[in-house]
């Protein structure tokens, strides 16, 4: 079914977008001119994400702005202003000197979103140290992996985190020297408390020369195959962040903005913590979890201007009805945004009918560390398309042979796909937040590119006017509310239960979530498929790999499919489960 | 239903959608969804569950009562006509 597109005009009485036309941006952009609307460290030192996002507001007329204005869990705010944050962001890279931790070494943020996650993350950046956001509810399994395939050094969280995910891993983590707790509860042992450390450092801290090409960020993701792998991002990102807040996310100096995207993920670091900072404005930080008459009561107490939320969660407020929506004075809202997987057109029309504005989903990757293609405030939306590449970045769908692989010319470019031909969504390489490295695993990187392009890995077409359509993924990763799980990852901690011979893992199709999790096990002999032996299953597997990873759904098979040289057929097992045809998908591609 | 009855019937759905979680384990000022490490699926999928159970429909607007364990048995008492 074909939807009608949503045409934009800006009513008199609205803030004009920063971008007024999208070809004519798009004709005149250059990097070069975005790295102009930064600062840069003093005398010439270099380019820090915590300069641009901090300090630079901190000594100029923004130094009694709000940049954050904490909501906790059950309903106390506080404000912090920039000059508030620039001190104690110092305190806290000053505490990394007490510490002896040196530049480059890597610090992890396990938290909810509070405000000593933004003093964590900047003032480890201010350090010159490598930020490495992990997800909090991720259990203690996935969370091992990460601290040690990234070298932990330094590890921030909570008391009770500390206690349930962490506590019993610290002797298998020699690297690990410190653990700061921050929050409810006396600090464990073997913890420092962090309010009384950073009260003991100074409130001043001098930047070091940072080369933008400095690591600053590891985000972790995941593959098909074998373990995750830590996306490296550089100080020089920031120019993306700032540039995307202004054409994607149309942030002005006043607005308010919310981002309710889990620090844990690229999104709640790139757009929750930096891209809203480099911009001066107030950022609303909620520490609790999703509640659908709690988020219209924030959006409306708050004053929300802009808005980039996932499509999860609107899913979830579309069901709550629109009734609830209209109860709330949403007045201030000015832009909606979304992002996490494919947002269904049925949620860009509720949101004109719900909230009065349409939802602009948008789309990118841990590994673009921006947002790369968007719907923007001034441009019309196609529901159900993630909308046309960014100033600066050229995509493009890329033509793949039978193996799934891109299509190589004889001159080595990649063949493209005509207009709405299915194909690999692909990037030319370049743009300033683009990952580096995989972490210790150069290979995978060098498998990212082809042709002259980076790819996706993600399926789409593009349309005649431009405009990008996801399809779904190339490969048998799972995007379950917004996140990328991978299936190994989950079979692996199926297969160490003493009842289990193999496990294959698949995303099954949910209106909610886009995907959950579903797991098809292979019983070892003599073993009894029973209802308490599935909830078993998943209870092991939840313990280990927390909730939003382990599978909500156990199938037990005996006769799993395998490819000659046996590995299992995710793929065949995906296609039984929607009731397709089996023939059609007999070739596998080649995992990256 | 009774408080017993009601606290009886949150245990076994809640061991349905997260059987490694533990009604015990739930402090008296704590939330369900931070003391079980339950995302926000998890949380609807429990709530659809009790719903099933009772077979009464449970607004989104009457989520908030479930998200603590005194919360939900006073909700699922009254809306069963116990107490």
């Amino acid at each position: 079914m074909a939807w009608a597109p949503i045409r934009k005009s800006t009513p008199s009485d609205r803030l004009r977008p920063n971008m007024a036309d999208y070809a004519l941006e798009r004709a005149r952009f250059s990097w070069v001119d975005a790295r102009r609307a930064l600062d840069g460290l003093p005398g010439g030192r270099g380019l820090n994400i915590a300069h641009e996002a901090v300090d630079r507001h901190a000594a100029g007329p923004r130094a009694a702005h709000v940049v954050l204005r904490c909501l906790g869990r059950r309903n106390a705010s506080r404000e912090i202003t920039y000059g508030e944050l620039a001190e104690a962001t110092s305190r806290f890279a000053n505490l990394l000197d007490t510490l002896e931790v040196g530049v480059g070494d890597r610090v992890f943020v396990l938290m909810a979103r509070t405000a000593e996650l933004y003093v964590a993350a900047l003032g480890t950046l201010k350090h010159r140290s490598v930020l490495c956001p992990l997800f909090s509810a991720f259990g203690p399994e996935p969370i091992r992996q990460r601290l040690e395939l990234g070298s932990a050094r330094v590890l921030v969280t909570t008391p009770t985190l500390y206690r349930r995910k962490v506590a019993g891993l610290r002797d298998g983590l020699p690297g690990l020297r410190h653990v700061l707790v921050a929050g409810a509860g006396a600090a464990p042992e073997g913890t420092i408390e962090l309010e009384s450390a950073l009260a003991a450092e100074p409130d001043h801290y001098e930047i070091g020369p940072t080369s933008p090409e400095d690591m600053a960020l590891v985000h972790f993701t995941s593959g098909t195959t074998g373990t995750p792998k830590g996306a490296v991002h550089v100080h020089e990102a920031v120019v993306s962040h700032h540039a995307t807040g202004r054409l994607a996310l149309d942030l002005h100096p006043e607005d308010v903005f919310w981002c309710t995207a889990d620090p844990g993920w690229v999104t709640g670091t790139s757009y929750g913590i930096i891209s809203p900072l480099t911009h001066g404005v107030t950022s609303v930080v909620d520490e609790g979890d999703f509640d659908a008459e709690r988020w219209y009561g924030v959006l409306e107490r708050e004053r929300v201007s802009v808005w980039y939320t996932a499509p999860t969660a609107l899913r979830m407020l579309m069901a709550a009805g629109t009734d609830m929506a209209r109860a709330h004075d949403l007045s201030a809202l000015r832009f909606v945004a979304s992002v996490g997987e494919p947002l269904n057109p049925e949620v860009v029309l509720w949101g004109q009918e719900a909230l009065g504005l349409p939802i602009h989903d948008n789309w990118w990757q841990t590994e673009t560390g921006g947002i790369m293609i968007a719907n923007y405030a001034s441009m019309d939306i196609r529901p159900g398309s993630m909308g046309r590449p960014l100033p600066g970045i050229d995509a493009t769908v890329l033509r793949r042979d039978e193996r799934g692989k891109p299509c190589i010319g004889a001159d080595g470019a990649a063949l493209e796909a005509q207009d709405g031909e299915e194909g690999e969504l692909a990037l030319r390489p370049g743009w300033p937040s683009m990952f580096r490295n995989y972490l210790d695993q150069e290979d995978r990187y060098g498998a990212c590119f082809a042709g002259g392009w980076y790819l996706s890995g993600d399926l789409a077409r593009r349309d005649a006017e431009g405009y990008f359509w996801f399809v779904g993924r190339g490969d048998d990763v799972i995007k379950s509310a917004g996140h990328l799980i991978g299936p190994f990852e989950v079979e692996s901690a199926l297969m160490e239960h003493p009842a289990v011979a193999e496990a294959g893992v698949i995303g099954k199709p949910d209106p909610i979530s886009g995907e959950v999790v579903k797991a098809f096990v292979t019983l070892r002999p003599g073993v009894d498929a029973t209802d308490e032996l599935r909830l078993e299953l998943i209870g092991f597997a939840r313990r280990r790999l927390g909730a939003a990873v382990a599978p909500r759904e156990i199938a037990f098979d005996q006769h799993l499919p395998h490819t000659e040289s046996g590995k299992i057929m995710r793929r065949l097992l995906k296609a039984r489960e929607l009731g397709l045809p089996e023939g059609d998908i007999s070739t596998l591609q080649e995992p990256r | 239903m009774n408080a017993d009855q009601a606290r009886q019937l949150l245990s076994s759905v809640l061991h349905q959608v997260a059987p490694d979680a533990d009604l015990d384990d739930v402090g008296p000022d704590e939330t369900l969804q931070e003391a079980l490490d339950l995302d926000s699926i998890d949380f609807l999928n429990l709530v659809v569950g009790l719903s099933e159970s009772i077979g009464v429909d449970i607004p989104e607007r009457d989520y908030p009562e479930l998200s603590s364990v005194e919360g939900a048995i006073a909700y699922l008492s009254s809306r069963t006509g116990g107490g």
